[in-house]
């Protein structure tokens, strides 16, 4: 039986995914619309892990102001995340040490891995997104 | 995009009827939404309105009707939080209607 014959009987596969946020939260649309699809993913009762990596982290900075810029500040919105059930969120460590940040620094709870445990979590997961 | 006129002021809305502007929002654009939705508005329907407007203003999405249902289960009660309590009061999907009437964008993942 096909993957997609399982899912029209509802018997509900479960995939390990990973979205990787790479980039800074504005300027660019990606990670607006990465955060989209993880909701999204998550409202197909998916197995979601976020990892903030590079400029990303600034996606979870606190005291985000958007007003100078004229767009929404969706940095709350992860505050929603635990709602959806996606509470396995991962920062690397060596990008947060970069730009002087540490977890105080982040709107929400995370986990901070070092590359070889990132690398790891990888390994584990059926599909890796990079937004 | 269309624009609809309500209480004699001009409203944006999408193609889907949902208001445009969240900061336009106020009673009049609820209760025409509620008109339009063929919603009967009553201090029950007004509880989950207010709540989701809350909810936009804390995380700025609106919930999917999952995280609806649960979360207003915790703030309001488990005889509230319940499909079937929701759905009695908007017959179309309580994430979809009632964000419309509250003045919310669609819910993302809401399929």
């Amino acid at each position: 039986m096909s993957d997609m014959d399982e899912m029209e009987d509802g018997s509900g596969i479960v995939k390990k995914f990973m979205f990787l946020n790479r980039k800074a939260p504005h300027g660019t649309v990606y990670a607006l619309e990465g955060l989209e699809v993880v909701l999204i993913t998550a409202a197909f009762d998916q197995d979601v892990s976020m990892v903030f990596t590079d400029d990303g982290i600034y996606q979870l900075m606190k005291g985000i102001d958007t007003k100078g810029i004229e767009v929404k500040d969706f940095s709350r919105t992860y505050r929603a995340l635990e709602g959806y059930d996606i509470e396995k969120l991962y920062v690397d460590q060596a990008s947060l040490d970069a730009r002087g940040l540490t977890e105080d620094d982040l709107i929400v709870d995370v986990t901070v891995l070092s590359v070889d445990e990132m690398a790891n979590l990888m390994v584990e997961q059926d599909v890796v997104i990079s937004f | 995009m269309p624009m609809v006129d309500i209480a004699g002021k001009e409203y944006e809305v999408d193609e889907e009827g949902y208001l445009v502007d969240l900061s336009q929002w106020n009673e009049d654009v609820a209760k025409y939404m509620a008109v339009e939705e063929k919603v009967d508005l009553t201090d029950s329907h007004w509880e989950v309105v207010n709540f989701l407007r809350e909810y936009y203003a804390e995380y700025q999405i609106a919930p999917a009707v999952r995280v609806l249902t649960k979360a207003i289960g915790k703030k309001l009660g488990a005889e509230k939080g319940n499909n079937k309590y929701l759905y009695e009061l908007f017959p179309y999907g309580p994430a979809k209607q009632a964000c419309k009437i509250a003045g919310l964008p669609k819910p993302t993942g809401c399929i």
